[in-house]
């Protein structure tokens, strides 16, 4: 996991997308987003389907142009340019390769009509070919290369012209499940080689926090979040993020002001600034912050569970825990119990005991 | 407004450039045409008189009846039998599949006049067969409703192969597995699955068989239609007004037609998944031969038409001297223009094939891909549909209108083979647009983001990659122009010129003159040329598909 992140520095960002809205008819995709992207950055647009996050891309783009808003690119305005003056490549779901055109002739097409020498040009193709580990398959034809290797061409393709800014539209999403894992390490090793400036959408939340240094949560048109990786999963800002990255608890629970919040009948202290008294909150918890071993007298937000079922997962297992006070059709807690843990504790379904619920660990949410 | 990059204003101002030509060539003449049946001979507007006096004329009004009578009756004998045609060809294991299919296309080649041409050899006064009608006559209703049978046949079987061909699989396997008849599946789930297709196939019969021409004129007698009746009234009467009306009459149902098809076909969405596993028939001895003999009592009825009219055509004297000759391929002994007919044909076929086609593609690709200006794109996709919901006769009316009318610039056209290509182009437009917009759909729709985000213009990419990607469509609407460009009467019988008369008229003229073989010769000479067409682009198709299009094999 990339846990470092070059933050927003005193630097001018190399993309700054201020203001963003765009229309398709009544609906609005996207509604005043602004955001600024740092030179060398890999940047993910993280949302489900239909929250605007293509929509931004193809607004970068110049593909469809936004309704309102201002789009800057190195110091330039390019919101009102056509695609063909703006500066960048670009990667389809699709790839969208020639299917005509052998793949040099692929990697090679914006080269020729820059003027460039026909020796020239093979041999940047060559070096291009190369960096995406293709060099032998030059004189073939897209539909004879595996998904894998025609996502490699069609990045060699939108970098030959060593654009300032690299585009890349769910490009792994049409691969299958081993061959994207491998990609995801080869795209971002690359990214860092080339330290080209590059946005990728995605709905793989694991995509994202695998190859971002900082991740745009999207939902409905709007930025739910901005931060790095371990920032949206450790600190979510809001309920929509903490659903949608990772597993979370949603308890439903109460504040009871100056820090306090009760669930279950019991009282939980944790960090819940800025709302009132008797406010209907959900109490979050990542099933794996569950904390069982070391429970003491002396350790806070103690509660008494039994083990209502588990579910083997391979590494670790996931336990339905089921609050003593809670009675029988109150809210579970879901924790993941590594296999060590169930095996020095010799932890079973139908057992109780105590886990703690860190207060640093919790996050709250105001519910309704 | 986003700026326009240069590639923008190529593509816009080309579809403005596309639109005018279509308002030129179809939108014109049609108001032209429109505005004529408002008028009375000295140009003067008179409002509904026209009309008025067509509807309470009963010999005018009579065709109205007729016209109606023979497109339905044909249509409810062609459906029924192109379905089952076109279900043994793609729902049984019938041998000889691919021959069938060629068989069934026959009539495609061919003049709508040349069944009928045979059918006078076969049952006419002279007829071979003449005592089986037992004093009935072929020369009426029975005439044109069998001559159109045959020449509607494959134009039905080829919508409902296309809505046979696509069946799911797992469809048949769940009725199955439910325990469902045969019959039972039949009914609920392959002929649900063709109803678009058999709706559709019905409309396409109709308006065929509503608007041609030629069949009537050579076998209808005095059975009045609405299409000879445009004729009898401009050539015959020159009454342009009364022309005009009936003109609009003829309209009508054929835009009623158009527009009904289209409001079905739009809600034929979706009927099969991506991820529909294709059906593959099993064979099934009792079906299989049944279906065999049907295939082959309807294709060697389709080949048996085109056969008498060969052989006639060869046939010194019908019927009383029955020894062959090529005599009657002297065309030059029986008409003023001879050959000349036929080498006008294969001039505007080839126009028409060559700069249609690239008119035609261009233009599909203009109104897919260009960014923004729906408003261009709109306007130019509906003025490339309405040729099909126009008859060729009224085309051909409205040119005369428009072209001829005092102060045109364009005026200068009339009577040149430039006319006639014009025209050919816009009569089979529709067709060809549809083919060429169904094949730049296959295309990845981001290559043209691709291009621009790798400055490459938006001309190069399509010169590179959609033409030669395309290619094998290109060449489908290249052969489908010829074809008809070569086969037509009904647009082009009222724009030639002595200088410019076509093959398919002179069949008409022969005709009309008595000279039968002649006619029958001049017909074997289209069928000949169009069916070699044909072949050429398979051997074409099939040599792009080797050499020139490797990059298709995996």
């Amino acid at each position: 996991m990339a846990l470092s992140s070059p933050l927003p520095s005193g630097a001018a960002p190399y993309l700054r997308i201020a203001g963003v809205t765009k229309l398709f008819g009544s609906f609005s995709a996207l509604k005043e987003i602004s955001l600024a992207i740092n030179a060398g950055e890999f940047v993910c647009f993280l949302g489900p389907s239909g929250c605007g996050k293509t929509t931004l891309l193809r607004a970068i783009a110049g593909l469809d142009v936004q309704t309102t808003g201002r789009i800057e690119q190195a110091g330039r305005d390019i919101s009102r340019l056509p695609p063909s003056e703006r500066d960048f490549g670009i990667v389809f779901q699709s790839y969208a390769l020639f299917p005509n055109l052998t793949v040099v002739d692929n990697v090679g097409y914006g080269l020729r009509s820059r003027g460039m020498k026909r020796a020239a040009i093979a041999a940047r193709v060559g070096e291009l070919l190369q960096l995406v580990g293709m060099p032998e398959s030059g004189a073939k034809y897209p539909a004879q290369l595996s998904g894998g290797q025609q996502q490699r061409v069609a990045l060699a393709r939108a970098l030959a012209t060593s654009p300032g800014l690299l585009l890349l539209d769910e490009p792994l999403s049409a691969l299958d499940a081993r061959v994207r894992v491998r990609l995801r390490h080869e795209i971002r090793g690359l990214q860092r080689r080339l330290g080209v400036t590059t946005v990728m959408v995605t709905h793989d939340q694991e995509e994202a926090l695998t190859m971002a240094d900082r991740i745009v949560v999207m939902n409905h048109g709007t930025v739910e979040q901005i931060g790095t990786p371990s920032e949206i999963y450790r600190k979510p800002a809001t309920a929509f993020v903490a659903d949608f990255v990772g597993t979370m608890n949603f308890l439903t629970a109460v504040h009871a002001g100056s820090g306090q919040v009760r669930f279950a009948g019991q009282s939980f202290s944790c960090a819940a600034d800025g709302l009132a008294a008797d406010t209907p909150i959900y109490l979050c918890i990542r099933p794996e912050d569950v904390a069982v071993r070391n429970v003491g007298a002396s350790t806070v937000n103690v509660v008494r569970v039994e083990i209502a079922s588990l579910d083997f997962l391979g590494s670790f297992c996931r336990a339905t825990l089921r609050p003593a006070g809670a009675g029988s059709n109150g809210e579970e807690i879901v924790a993941d119990f590594s296999i060590n843990l169930m095996r020095d504790l010799g932890l079973g379904a139908g057992h109780s005991l105590s886990v703690a619920l860190p207060p640093d660990r919790l996050r709250v949410y105001p519910r309704g | 407004m986003p700026r326009m990059s240069r590639d923008d204003l190529v593509m816009r101002s080309g579809i403005v450039v596309l639109a005018a030509w279509m308002l030129v060539s179809v939108a014109l003449p049609l108001w032209a045409l429109l505005s004529k049946s408002f008028q009375d001979r000295q140009q003067e507007f008179v409002g509904l008189a026209n009309y008025i006096r067509y509807f309470s004329t009963p010999a005018l009004f009579a065709s109205v009846g007729n016209s109606f009578f023979v497109a339905i009756v044909a249509t409810a004998i062609v459906l029924p039998l192109a379905f089952v045609y076109a279900y043994a060809l793609t729902r049984s294991c019938v041998k000889g599949r691919g021959v069938f299919q060629a068989l069934a296309l026959i009539p495609i080649l061919a003049p709508s006049l040349l069944p009928a041409i045979s059918l006078i050899y076969l049952f006419g006064n002279q007829g071979l067969l003449k005592p089986l009608l037992f004093g009935g006559s072929i020369y009426g209703p029975s005439g044109i409703i069998i001559a159109q049978v045959f020449y509607c046949f494959p134009h039905a079987m080829m919508i409902l192969v296309a809505a046979l061909a696509m069946a799911d699989a797992r469809l048949y396997e769940a009725a199955d597995a439910l325990g469902a008849s045969k019959p039972r599946i039949f009914f609920t789930v392959t002929l649900p699955g063709a109803k678009y297709g058999l709706v559709s196939a019905g409309f396409v019969i109709f308006t065929l068989v509503m608007t041609d021409f030629g069949i009537a004129k050579v076998i209808g007698g005095r059975y009045n239609v609405l299409a000879t009746d445009i004729y009898k009234q401009v050539i015959g009467q020159q009454n342009f007004e009364m022309g005009a009306v009936v003109g609009m009459v003829l309209l009508a149902p054929a835009i009623v037609a158009f527009t009904a098809d289209r409001i079905v076909q739009r809600r034929q969405v979706a009927l099969l998944s991506a991820r529909a596993v294709p059906l593959v028939p099993k064979p099934s001895p009792a079906r299989d031969w049944t279906l065999f003999v049907y295939c082959l009592v309807i294709g060697g009825l389709i080949f048996g038409v085109l056969a008498v009219a060969a052989w006639g055509s060869l046939i010194k004297f019908w019927p009383y001297n029955l020894s062959l000759t090529l005599g009657n391929y002297a065309f030059d002994n029986f008409d003023t223009n001879g050959w000349g007919s036929y080498w006008n044909s294969l001039h505007l076929a080839a126009w028409t094939a060559v700069l249609g086609t690239a008119i035609i593609f261009t233009g599909a690709y203009l109104i897919e891909k260009t960014r923004g200006f729906a408003v261009g794109r709109v306007l130019a996709q509906l003025l490339a549909m309405l040729p099909l919901a126009v008859p060729g006769l009224v085309l051909g009316l409205g040119y005369i209108f428009f072209f001829n009318a005092r102060g045109n610039p364009l005026g200068f056209l009339y009577a040149t083979l430039a006319i006639l290509v014009v025209n050919s182009i816009a009569h089979f437009y529709t067709v060809s647009h549809l083919t060429a917009t169904t094949a730049l759909k296959q295309l990845d729709a981001e290559f043209e983001s691709v291009s621009a985000s790798l400055k490459v213009s938006v001309l190069r990419t399509f010169w590179r990659v959609t033409v030669p990607v395309c290619l094998p469509s290109i060449l489908d609407i290249a052969i489908y122009m010829f074809v008809n460009a070569m086969t037509t009467v009904s647009a082009v019988i009222f724009l030639y010129s002595t200088d410019t008369k076509l093959a398919s008229i002179a069949v008409v003229n022969m005709d009309e003159s008595g000279f039968t073989a002649v006619a029958a010769a001049m017909a074997m000479m289209i069928v000949g040329t169009s069916a070699a067409v044909k072949l050429a682009q398979l051997g074409l198709t099939y040599l792009l598909a080797g050499r020139l299009q490797a990059w298709r094999q995996r």
